[in-house]
């Protein structure tokens, strides 16, 4: 996702990984086992400071001790938000930003993988990012195109699948051919389902699914009354997959908003908003995120007795 | 002697009253400080962490959805007083139909005494002159309470002043199926309506039939007309109370961009700060929005 800027971004919780303060929140009651958690998390990100020996770097392949494996996420979201921001404040040009971006979704893609996520969807570029500057938007499909080809055997070897949501109309053909290609290279692949959402947003999403279903009902396959939820869930573009709602939802760069992302997907999702610049979110971020969702209570409505 | 009880509980009065006048006095001085700032125009609440709160307060059950009542008024107050245009609340969900029966009727019966208490002289309605609408299935409600419901809504009509929309056997994606639904129904009819005719496909014919085809579509503008929320603009924040982090499946389509925040207060425990709080971290990232807002 193309970063949002604002000139102070603040949140009710901050969740800051590595420090247990919670600014600003000294006004409200908040659940002990939140500073808990942050002093364990200082503790742990000092230890990663540490130049780590090949029996500790073999440990970490495994989950980390604070997961419960039980209680992982099957489907995580993320908006990866803040890579003009970073870049900004390193002195660099945005598209330095979104390099570091791809990086840092790298990362994520392989832990995610190792940790036994079943599917990971990533917001990479909105409807609404079409107003961005035409030299922006150039860079960022060329960084796509770049980076699908160059990770396509590690995908490959790394047993992930591809798939790309959005409006592909408006994107370049060579791209376009890239990723039919790459969805069909790694459609047989079974660890970990990646799906990347260009040119994608919540609405356009229900607007197609919307037409989708006119069109069914208007070749005589099916009657009106009998259009519902299941069936709106089966044109969502995210029929790609086997789990489409995601359990957690992580937005980076302290951003308190959905923004238009996989809307009626979320109807139940658990939100977490991460401080950090989406460059610098990483696996001690990921872990916060993971944590925090480990500890929430999923009612979807009921009553917890 | 005996004049001495009384005349201490006229004292205990007064003061109250006057704590009151002064508190009061101090809200509304902070009111006109914040109002220098843009004021959202459309608040939505979550109203989460009633039955949470009467569990720690050690109350019987049902008094944590009272106590959650006095908390709604006393919210409402500030906002109509702040100037917010439109205050939107998710009172019950569909899935909370699968909760015990005893529940269940419990708040059904709450939310009938209160339906019903709107019409009241002294009633906040009266006092603000706020229109109420009560959004959802309420095919899904029992007679007396959606009877009470469209008594209410009726009665208000005329109010122009300020808004209340009640979330009541409500869904989000209820509500966009419901929506869908309608949408294709009016297409189709008005397809039909229009006929068909048959072109040769000449050059000026195949840009027309371009045209027809796209006409023919369904298009953003037809499933939102269509939704019940229509009645208002999208909220500008959206506050869930008890900390929990998550929409369930409240106001999916119009909280797109709209800011988050999840105190961790239950919702009888809600109070002025927090609504401050919320307004003041719309006020830092309103002028960015409203930029990107006029670019798209």
């Amino acid at each position: 996702m193309l970063s949002l800027r604002v000139p102070t971004p603040t949140s009710f919780r901050r969740l800051h990984a590595g420090r247990s303060r919670l600014s600003r929140d000294c006004l409200f009651s908040y659940s002990p086992s939140f500073v808990n958690r942050g002093v364990r998390l200082r503790v742990r990100s000092t230890k990663s400071e540490v130049a780590l020996t090949p029996a500790e770097e073999e440990e970490e392949v495994t989950l980390p001790e604070e997961l419960q494996p039980e209680l992982m996420p099957k489907h995580v979201a993320i908006i990866m938000d803040g890579n003009g921001r970073w870049a900004k404040n390193q002195g660099l040009q945005p598209w330095d930003g979104h390099r570091a971006g791809v990086e840092a979704l790298k990362e994520i893609v392989e832990l995610s993988g190792r940790w036994g996520i079943q599917v990971l969807t990533v917001f990479a570029f909105s409807t609404d990012n079409w107003i961005r500057p035409r030299i922006e938007i150039d860079f960022l499909f060329s960084l796509f195109e770049r980076s699908l080809k160059s990770e396509f055997q590690n995908l490959a070897k790394n047993d992930v699948r591809i798939s790309i949501i959005g409006d592909s109309s408006k994107l370049p053909k060579s791209l376009l051919r890239l990723i039919n290609e790459v969805e069909e290279g790694t459609k047989n692949n079974t660890r970990l389902q990646l799906i990347v959402a260009v040119g994608y947003s919540g609405k356009y999403d229900v607007l197609q699914a919307c037409r989708g279903i006119a069109q069914r009902v208007k070749d005589g396959e099916i009657d009106v009354d009998e259009i519902d939820e299941g069936l709106i869930e089966q044109e969502l573009e995210t029929n790609c997959t086997e789990f489409p709602y995601p359990d957690l939802l992580i937005r980076t760069s302290g951003e308190l908003r959905v923004s238009n992302f996989l809307l009626w997907q979320l109807a139940y999702t658990e939100l977490f908003f991460a401080q950090e610049l989406w460059p610098d979110f990483g696996r001690s971020g990921y872990v916060e995120a993971l944590m925090s969702f480990q500890q929430r209570q999923r009612r979807f409505g009921g009553r917890k007795s | 002697m005996a004049e001495l009880p009384g005349q201490i509980q006229r004292m205990n009065g007064g003061i109250n009253q006057l704590l009151e006048q002064i508190f009061g006095f101090s809200r509304r001085c902070l009111f006109r400080v914040i109002s220098m700032g843009p004021i959202p125009n459309h608040l939505a609440f979550i109203m989460d962490g009633n039955r949470r709160y009467a569990k720690k307060c050690g109350l019987e059950e049902g008094s944590g959805h009272k106590a959650g009542f006095s908390a709604l008024m006393l919210m409402l107050q500030y906002c109509y007083e702040l100037g917010i245009q439109y205050v939107t609340i998710y009172a019950f969900s569909i899935d909370n139909f699968r909760r015990q029966p005893e529940e269940v009727q419990s708040l059904m019966d709450l939310m009938l005494e209160k339906i019903k208490s709107l019409l009241e002289k002294e009633s906040i309605v009266h006092q603000y002159g706020i229109r109420v609408y009560f959004i959802g299935n309420l095919a899904l409600l029992n007679d007396q309470v959606r009877a009470a419901a469209e008594k209410v809504m009726k009665a208000t009509a005329k109010n122009s002043r300020v808004v209340l929309l009640i979330c009541i056997a409500y869904n989000s994606t209820d509500e966009i199926l419901q929506a869908v639904k309608k949408s294709c129904i009016n297409k189709l009819d008005n397809i039909e309506a229009s006929g068909s005719c048959k072109h040769e496909d000449t050059d000026s014919d195949i840009e027309a039939k371009d045209m027809e085809n796209q006409e023919k579509k369904i298009q953003l503008v037809d499933i939102e007309e269509n939704m019940q929320m229509s009645v208002a603009p999208n909220p500008d924040i959206l506050i869930r109370s008890s900390g929990e982090t998550r929409l369930s499946n409240f106001l999916l389509w119009q909280t797109g961009n709209s800011q988050l925040c999840s105190p961790a207060a239950l919702w009888p425990e809600i109070g002025l700060r927090h609504l401050v709080w919320a307004i003041l971290n719309f006020q830092r990232s309103h002028s960015y929005l409203e930029k990107r807002k006029k670019q798209l």
